[in-house]
């Protein structure tokens, strides 16, 4: 693998990982969002 | 500059961009697709949203607080990636934004496009489901200000561009407030105000040392139409205009001596700024002798002065 090659897949996994926790920050939220309001009740 | 005519940069910065990424030249980085949000502007933004859910009476869940805050920020990250999206033309001539991930062929634009897209419609929808219909009608509102009203209709036709699209930053301090109580008062409304008056000075200490990126741009801010005299002199009046209605809170009895007093010292403070931007070294055009260093205090200034202002209001009512 080049370092070019090496490099497109570092940035790449950069920006998997940062989706996963965005996506794992949005369940986690909506989780929250809904006890809160099911306590509310 | 028209759109029309700016079309050539932009198709120009989606042709690099469409080279550099067949060539494997540039990935885009994880920073760039930040960058398309303006986390700085986004700090302002979020913390006069989060002032007005403070002082806003009444109770929210701290989850659903936190949301609404999370909400304004998204909002105003999605507004900024749409205002880059449009204005990818113009920013490629600027050599402030010339390096911006659009123009500089890191993102492409339509990709920019629907993450703006996507983040504004998810910031209201749960904006709604978190709050209450209200803060979200008043965030996309604040949205369709900034992005229809000031990106796409003001800013490239009038001079008045900042006046009136700024409300578009004013929004937040209401949407705040809106999220706790479910309704908007007198006080929001002042918030609003504050914001609206404070905009005009605060951008155009800014536009007159890029004065020479907004006339290539062809940006229609006020130094570019109407020259840096009229421009300073705007200034001050703006500033004359704020001190007043930044003291309101405090005359209708909502805030105490403590905001009162910090009001009126952060007034004198941006007075003399603005004073001393009008009596700058100027040649006969009443270009600056003096690179704009009033115009750049004063910029900074103006920065310290929201935050401050807007720190003051629940200090006020948690110790005054």
């Amino acid at each position: 693998m080049s370092s070019d090659d090496a490099e497109r897949e570092r940035r790449r996994r950069t920006r998997n990982i940062a989706m996963l926790i965005v996506l794992l920050g949005l369940a986690a939220l909506f989780f929250a969002i809904t006890l809160v309001k099911l306590t509310k009740i | 500059m028209s759109r029309a005519a700016g079309i050539d940069l932009a198709d120009e910065a989606e042709r690099s961009s469409l080279s550099a990424s067949s060539s494997g030249e540039q990935e885009t980085e994880l920073r760039d697709w930040i960058a398309l949000l303006k986390p700085r502007v986004m700090s302002l933004v979020v913390f006069t949203g989060m002032i007005g859910l403070v002082i806003a009476p009444g109770h929210l869940n701290p989850v659903l607080g936190f949301t609404a805050v999370l909400c304004i920020a998204v909002a105003a990250g999605a507004c900024g990636a749409i205002n880059m999206w449009y204005d990818r033309d113009i920013d490629a001539v600027m050599r402030r934004t010339r390096n911006r991930p659009i123009p500089a062929g890191r993102i492409p634009a339509p990709a920019a496009l629907g993450y703006g897209i996507v983040l504004a419609a998810g910031s209201v929808l749960i904006m709604g489901i978190a709050t209450n219909l209200t803060a979200a009608a008043v965030l996309a509102l604040s949205i369709f200000f900034y992005v229809v009203i000031y990106t796409m209709w003001l800013k490239r036709r009038t001079p008045q561009n900042i006046v009136i699209g700024g409300a578009a930053g004013a929004f937040p301090a209401v949407v705040g407030w809106a999220a706790v109580t479910g309704s908007i008062s007198l006080v929001p409304l002042i918030l609003f105000a504050i914001v609206f008056f404070w905009t005009p000075p605060h951008f155009w200490a800014l536009a007159l040392w890029a004065n020479d990126d907004y006339r290539r741009a062809g940006v229609p801010m006020l130094p570019v139409t109407a020259g840096a005299r009229e421009t300073r002199r705007q200034i001050l009046l703006y500033t004359v205009v704020l001190v007043p209605v930044s003291l309101i809170p405090w005359a209708i009895g909502f805030s105490g001596r403590i905001y009162a007093v910090t009001a009126l010292l952060l007034g004198i403070g941006f007075l003399v700024h603005a004073w001393l931007i009008v009596r700058d070294r100027q040649d006969m055009t009443g270009v600056s002798l003096t690179n704009d260093a009033p115009a750049k205090a004063a910029f900074k200034f103006s920065i310290v002065y929201l935050f401050v202002l807007f720190a003051a209001l629940p200090i006020d009512r948690l110790i005054g």
